[in-house]
């Protein structure tokens, strides 16, 4: 099978995530929608260390999972207590921070 | 005998400092006191006469270095007083006349409440007067020079509750003003020229100076002595001034202050001789001068400003005799003299018209008074034959002068100036007959005052009359007296020098011609006045009367040329900065703000939103990364 085939589907995932990124308001889906950029990026580099024959692209994919967890952890510690505090999952309610 | 210069000062000095200074308790005898002060300068001046008359001339200058007044390396002002024939001539008639007026003052002033502070005033008058003319360096005269300034402004606005009077003291001393930065200018000028303000080593020096710097100096002078001596174009304040006592404006008129710029103009001989420039505005600022004010002394009602007017015109003689150089000095002095005499008495004798009809100054509410007031119709008659320079008395012999010095001055210039002077001395017979037509002879035309009061003119008490009587002196023989085997020109040659002028006429012609135009101008007064009634309401007159009632638009041009040019000059300055300056730096602060105002909008606190702007970035970077790739 066609390696190529792998970027359009990293491309089509990362541009589902980013549109849901933009659009989506629940703070949890947002959040997934990171996580499928993340992948899709992660698959993108796999791909690109197949493509070229070395393992440049898998190591830093074994990065970004890493990193990717560590962001779960914090992302999702800031996600329960702001709803604990404002009884709502909604980025948009979230808007103090501005002149 | 010679260390008394400094009492001559001294004395009015104190004078002032009691009477200013004593309160109340100097009520009742201040005015005593300031007069007996007044007449002790003058006895030590009359001392110090005799005693100089008594040396031989080129002995006749004494000196007297008092102090240091401000000892700075490389920088001496001092004080100290000269005191030559130039001087002495001056104190004499400063104390001479001032104490007369003093004395007439106290009839005067006798009902004023503010009495004391009156001759307070008078003696400081005296003091920066006499200061002025006794200085021997240029710094001490400007301080002098300031003093008349000061106390010509204290008196002229003396009766300060009445608006006009308040207005007329500030027009003084704000006119004077410009006159005195002339000075200012001049005397660093010469600083920085000679290193010094003495007289002596500035007029040693004065050769040494380039010509644009003494015609600078010169002009200068000039501009100060406009100011003072209340000539064009400097000459709007004299008029007005007529606000104060009747007694302050004789003193003004005769002994002080007018006097000033013509003295200054003369102790600066060495500089203007050098100077043919400044010489030259000299003589057509005292031609242009003789003639608007005997002008305007045509057209007034009232009979101060009348005077005031021949006042100007008068000095505009004596200025314009010192314009004319060393041919000119003597006869500028020996005119100012005898004016100062028989001008004096003209005012004195208006102030004992005005004391005898309930203070009215306006001449067509005069008429008939020569039998109420014999004393004062007779000093007044004396002072007025004087004044048109009927022969013998004194204004023929010291006009005459200038007139020949006029025409002797040579060439055209001499043809233009000689021919002023005598229509000025045609004018001066008119307006001088028509004052003492309209005053003391025709019909009676007086009116009730503002409190329905009739007037009953009657002769002023002795102790105003008597001064009259001894200027009235003075206009007659002084002239005679200052021509008897030349002494005036001999007694002031040495000062100033003296050169005869050669004028294209005989002196002969030259007087009959200003005889006949005497008479034509006495004539065609008694036609106007003297022959038919006075009408009490002015008639509209010609557009010349018209103009010369309102001082030939002197205010009016003040008004349009300097007061609206400089509000508008200000009001541009005002739109210039509002919207020049003040509209830059606003407008940089207002684009700053609105745009950061629109930047800021940009923080909106959304997420979603920068989310969108970072992918935005990033878009336009990997968009900005592959085209310069394909490019490379």
């Amino acid at each position: 099978m066609n390696p190529v085939n792998y970027l359009y589907l990293a491309a089509l995932l990362f541009t589902i995530g980013a549109v849901g990124v933009l659009v989506r308001r629940n703070a949890i889906v947002l959040f997934m929608c990171v996580e499928l950029m993340l992948n899709a990026c992660n698959l993108a580099l796999v791909t690109f260390s197949r493509l070229h024959g070395n393992l440049d692209g898998q190591i830093i994919a074994f990065f970004t999972m890493v990193v990717a967890a560590a962001e779960v952890v914090v992302g999702l510690a800031i996600i329960v207590s702001v709803f604990r505090t404002r009884h709502s999952a909604s980025v948009d309610d979230t808007n103090l921070m501005k002149l | 005998m010679d260390n008394l210069i400094p009492v001559l000062v001294a004395a009015p000095l104190l004078g002032a400092a009691l009477l200013l200074c004593g309160g109340r308790r100097l009520d009742r005898v201040g005015h005593l006191l300031g007069t007996f002060l007044a007449f002790a300068s003058f006895g030590v001046g009359l001392a110090l006469f005799f005693s100089m008359l008594g040396r031989t001339a080129d002995q006749r200058p004494i000196h007297d270095h008092l102090f240091t007044w401000i000892p700075v390396n490389g920088f001496q002002a001092e004080v100290g007083f000269q005191l030559d024939q130039l001087s002495m001539t001056f104190v004499l008639l400063i104390t001479g006349v001032g104490s007369l007026i003093h004395l007439y003052s106290i009839g005067y002033m006798a009902h004023d409440e503010k009495r004391r502070r009156f001759f307070g005033f008078l003696n400081l008058f005296l003091a920066a007067m006499l200061l002025l003319v006794l200085a021997d360096n240029y710094l001490l005269l400007y301080v002098g020079w300031e003093g008349v300034g000061l106390a010509s402004y204290l008196l002229i606005g003396f009766w300060q509750h009445k608006p006009s009077a308040a207005t007329a003291a500030k027009k003084a001393f704000l006119v004077n003003r410009v006159g005195d930065v002339g000075l200012s200018v001049a005397v660093m000028l010469m600083f920085t020229t000679f290193g010094t303000f003495a007289f002596t080593p500035v007029f040693a020096d004065a050769p040494r100076a380039t010509q644009a710097t003494l015609t600078g100096i010169g002009l200068m002078l000039l501009l100060a002595a406009c100011g003072k001596s209340a000539q064009v174009p400097l000459q709007s304040w004299l008029g007005d001034a007529m606000e104060g006592p009747t007694p302050v404006s004789a003193l003004i008129h005769a002994a002080t202050m007018v006097t000033a710029g013509v003295y200054l103009i003369t102790r600066s001989s060495a500089i203007f001789n050098l100077a043919p420039t400044a010489q030259l505005a000299t003589v057509v600022v005292g031609a242009v001068t003789l003639l608007f004010g005997a002008i305007v002394g045509c057209a007034k009602d009232d009979i101060k400003k009348a005077l005031a007017g021949s006042t100007m015109s008068q000095i505009g003689y004596m200025v314009l005799a010192a314009g004319l150089g060393p041919i000119g000095y003597v006869f500028a002095i020996m005119h100012l003299v005898t004016h100062g005499f028989f001008k004096a008495g003209l005012f004195l004798g208006a102030g004992s018209v005005m004391h005898g009809m309930n203070d009215e100054v306006d001449m067509r509410k005069y008429g008939g008074l020569a039998k109420y007031m014999k004393w004062t119709t007779a000093t007044f008659g004396l002072g007025y034959l004087a004044i048109i320079g009927v022969p013998p008395f004194s204004g023929f012999y010291t006009k005459d002068k200038i007139i020949e010095a006029a025409f002797g001055h040579g060439g055209t210039e001499g043809w233009i100036l000689g021919t002023c002077a005598v229509v000025g001395a045609a004018v001066t017979a008119f307006y001088m007959s028509r004052v003492m037509l309209m005053t003391f002879f025709g019909e009676k035309r007086w009116a009730e005052d503002a409190n329905g009061n009739p007037p009953h003119p009657h002769e002023s008490p002795k102790v105003m009359v008597i001064p009259m009587v001894l200027l009235a002196f003075g206009s007659v023989a002084g002239g005679f007296l200052f021509n008897w085997n030349n002494s005036f020109v001999n007694w002031l040659s040495p000062v100033t020098g003296h050169t005869e002028g050669n004028p294209p006429l005989n002196p002969t012609v030259i007087q009959i011609v200003t005889g006949v135009v005497l008479v034509l101008g006495v004539a065609v007064a008694w036609v106007m006045y003297g022959r038919k009634p006075v009408p009490a309401t002015p008639p509209l007159g010609s557009l010349l009367t018209r103009a010369a009632r309102r001082d030939l638009l002197q205010d009016d041009i003040n008004h349009v040329v300097l007061v609206s040019g400089g509000s508008h000059l200000t009001r541009f300055l005002v739109y210039l900065e509002g919207k020049g300056l003040d509209g830059l730096v606003n407008g940089i602060a207002a684009l700053i703000g609105g745009t950061s105002g629109r930047v800021r909008k940009v923080q909106n606190g959304y997420v979603r939103s920068y989310a969108l702007s970072m992918f935005g970035g990033a878009l336009v970077l990997a968009v900005t990364t592959l085209l310069m790739r394909a490019v490379a």
